[in-house]
């Protein structure tokens, strides 16, 4: 029996990069493999140096290998449409960091359990892996009929995928607050602040609730941010609940853990935090499935 | 004849801010068709924050895009239809919408470093057989060499003119002058400017930009808009007439839609009073303006106090969440001591 279950990352960029530095310390994941299409890639010379398999192959290097349960895709969303069907052939796992959302918008505090058995997750957005888990709380005990989240960012941690694409950060972070975070009707905007020191990513989040109980709103808003740094240890309360009338404010701060990626880019680390859950939860899962087979 | 200088109004989108973004479609429908008698070449109208900037964080206009689009391209007969679109905020479904329904122009609005964030809308806006501008917002806040750099992304991307945009009424006339020089030079494009009146410099900074060479200009009826408000456009069209500049604007037909129909419908006087003049000072961006005095009786701070952390922090426009954050920590400080 496998102590941990074998995983390959796909995309040696920052994100991939980020991720593999945080595989490392995993209690049911080893990384095995890490996938890029580039021979001089920085990003597979440090998985190289860190003692991990790399390949500048593509996905054809680990399809075929079984050992290989698990996969992060850290391309993007047209490299993704087509790893997925050749992941779920090859009886992949696929944690997918991509906007392509081929399946179900994970996010790990909230809706992880009932998708477990999924083979293809998504992890959302980074601004909806940071304010989702504020609406799902406030939906609890206080439904949600609206939600809009404001996710400011420092310039320097929005690459050039994030901002050729930036209306697919507002619509699909806007789908994720009505899909998993329970509102009625979801809004988002994404702001990009070129302050030098670069600021650290803040996210605001209001909503329109039918029950504005301010003592429950508080008490699960601060129940869930403690749940969250579990896994993103950065990600902070900035401004309890303010609560207007039937309009509620909570404002978030989020450092990065400063794993590869410099500290202000608490949207990039809470993007591969999240990810890192999952994955744990997938190998966890797994791994009792095979203790009880083997019993 | 002198030199052509077009005229885009904003009164019914900048002016939106001035109005908590509460105009009616028939309140629209009437001014941009006393506009358009006018002689006025180009009317932008929707939310203070462009297209899908009804929301919490903005405040909520009183109708949708749509009604107001529908409204206006009902009256319009030789003026051109105009549209905001912040990428971020607005969304390339957005500008499918306001295209069919008769836009003809749209300014894809970024924060003056942020450029690239606005390129699908460009190119989005020339498929549509729209006129495209590129509007670099928050000026002050770059030097030439950058907004040099920033306008040549714009017209990589296909845009038709590109603004420089003086959203926080920060600039004095030589820093609009050289702005709008390089970039014309860089980019061999038509070049706007869009002032507001903080420092008193609107319609100034304006006449600096013709100068140096800009051959399109905002303004607004009464001056409505963000902070102390945009150019007055009823007193720039007397001005260039005076300096012998074509606009195609009648001067006493400008004057009596600023006068008798936008006047009755404004919510407060459009001045220069301490907060608006700290805005300008600190140069944060003019729509903070109702928020900050807003924030500032919740939490019983000085407006001033809020808007000039703003600046410290290098907020950019759009940040309009932080004023809560920056009011919330003034006032626990005061609590404190």
């Amino acid at each position: 029996m496998a102590k941990k279950i074998k995983a390959a990352i796909i995309g040696p960029g920052n994100i991939g990069i980020d991720l593999m530095y945080k595989l490392m310390d995993s209690k049911y994941i080893q990384l095995d493999t890490v996938v890029g299409v580039i021979p001089e890639s920085e990003g597979l010379a440090l998985a190289k140096q860190n003692g991990f398999n790399s390949t500048h192959e593509g996905i054809k290097a680990i399809l075929g290998n079984k050992e290989i349960e698990i996969v992060f895709d850290a391309t993007g969303a047209k490299p993704h449409l087509m790893h997925a069907p050749l992941l779920k052939e090859d009886g992949k796992i696929a944690i997918d960091l991509t906007p392509a959302a081929v399946g179900p918008y994970v996010v790990p505090v909230v809706n992880l359990e009932e998708n477990l058995d999924s083979p293809n997750v998504n992890m959302v957005t980074c601004g909806g892996q940071a304010t989702i888990p504020i609406v799902a709380a406030i939906n609890r005990v206080a439904d949600v009929k609206y939600a809009e989240i404001v996710a400011t960012i420092s310039s320097r941690s929005a690459g050039p995928g994030t901002r050729q694409n930036i209306d697919e950060f507002t619509q699909t972070t806007s789908r994720g607050l009505v899909e998993v975070g329970g509102a009625d009707k979801g809004k988002a905007i994404i702001i990009l602040n070129p302050a030098e020191p670069p600021i650290l990513m803040r996210d605001t989040i209001y909503t329109r609730v039918a029950n504005p109980d301010k003592k429950a709103i508080t008490a699960a808003v601060e129940e869930m941010v403690e749940k969250v740094r579990q896994y993103v240890p950065g990600y902070q309360l900035k401004v309890p609940p303010i609560v207007d009338g039937d309009k509620v404010t909570v404002m978030l701060e989020i450092e990065g853990a400063g794993n590869y990626l410099p500290k202000y880019a608490g949207n990039l680390d809470i993007m591969t935090a999240a990810a890192k859950a999952v994955g744990e939860k997938i190998a966890q899962k797994l791994l009792q499935k095979r203790t009880r087979e083997v019993v | 004849m002198g030199r052509k200088i077009r005229i885009i109004d904003s009164t019914l989108r900048d002016g939106m801010h001035a109005v908590s973004h509460q105009f009616s479609p028939q309140d629209m429908a009437e001014i941009a068709q006393k506009l358009d008698e006018a002689g006025v070449d180009t009317i932008e109208i929707g939310h203070g924050d462009g297209l899908g900037g009804s929301s919490f964080q903005y405040g909520f206009s009183a109708y949708s895009d749509e009604e107001y689009l529908q409204a206006v391209s009902g009256v319009l007969k030789k003026s051109k239809l105009d549209v905001l679109l912040i990428p971020g905020i607005g969304i390339k479904e957005d500008l499918e919408m306001a295209a069919k329904h008769g836009a003809k122009v749209v300014r894809v609005a970024t924060h003056v470093t942020e450029a690239d964030i606005g390129e699908q809308h460009i190119k989005l806006a020339k498929e549509l057989g729209m006129e495209a501008v590129g509007f670099l917002m928050m000026s002050h806040m770059a030097d030439v060499s950058k907004i040099v750099e920033q306008a040549k992304l714009f017209a990589s991307y296909g845009a038709d003119v590109i603004y420089v945009t003086d959203s926080a009424g920060a600039l004095t006339p030589q820093g609009v002058f050289e702005r709008v020089k390089a970039v014309k030079e860089a980019t061999g494009l038509t070049v706007g400017h869009h002032a507001h009146n903080n420092l008193g410099l609107a319609v100034a900074n304006t006449l600096a930009a013709i100068e140096a060479g800009a051959d399109v200009v905002d303004g607004t009826c009464k001056g409505l808009g963000a902070g102390a408000g945009n150019t007055q456009i009823e007193v720039l069209i007397a001005v260039l007439n005076k300096l012998g500049y074509e606009t195609g604007v009648d001067l006493y037909k400008i004057m009596d839609v600023a006068d008798d129909v936008v006047g009755p419908k404004m919510q407060r006087p459009q001045v220069i009073d301490k907060n608006s003049l700290t805005i300008g000072y600190a140069g944060v961006y003019g729509s903070f303006l109702l928020h900050a005095l807003r924030a500032a009786e919740k939490f019983d701070v000085d407006a001033r106090d809020i808007l000039y952390e703003m600046g410290n922090r290098k907020t950019v426009g759009g940040q309009e969440d932080i004023i809560v954050d920056v009011a919330y920590e003034l006032s626990k400080k005061k609590s404190l001591a």
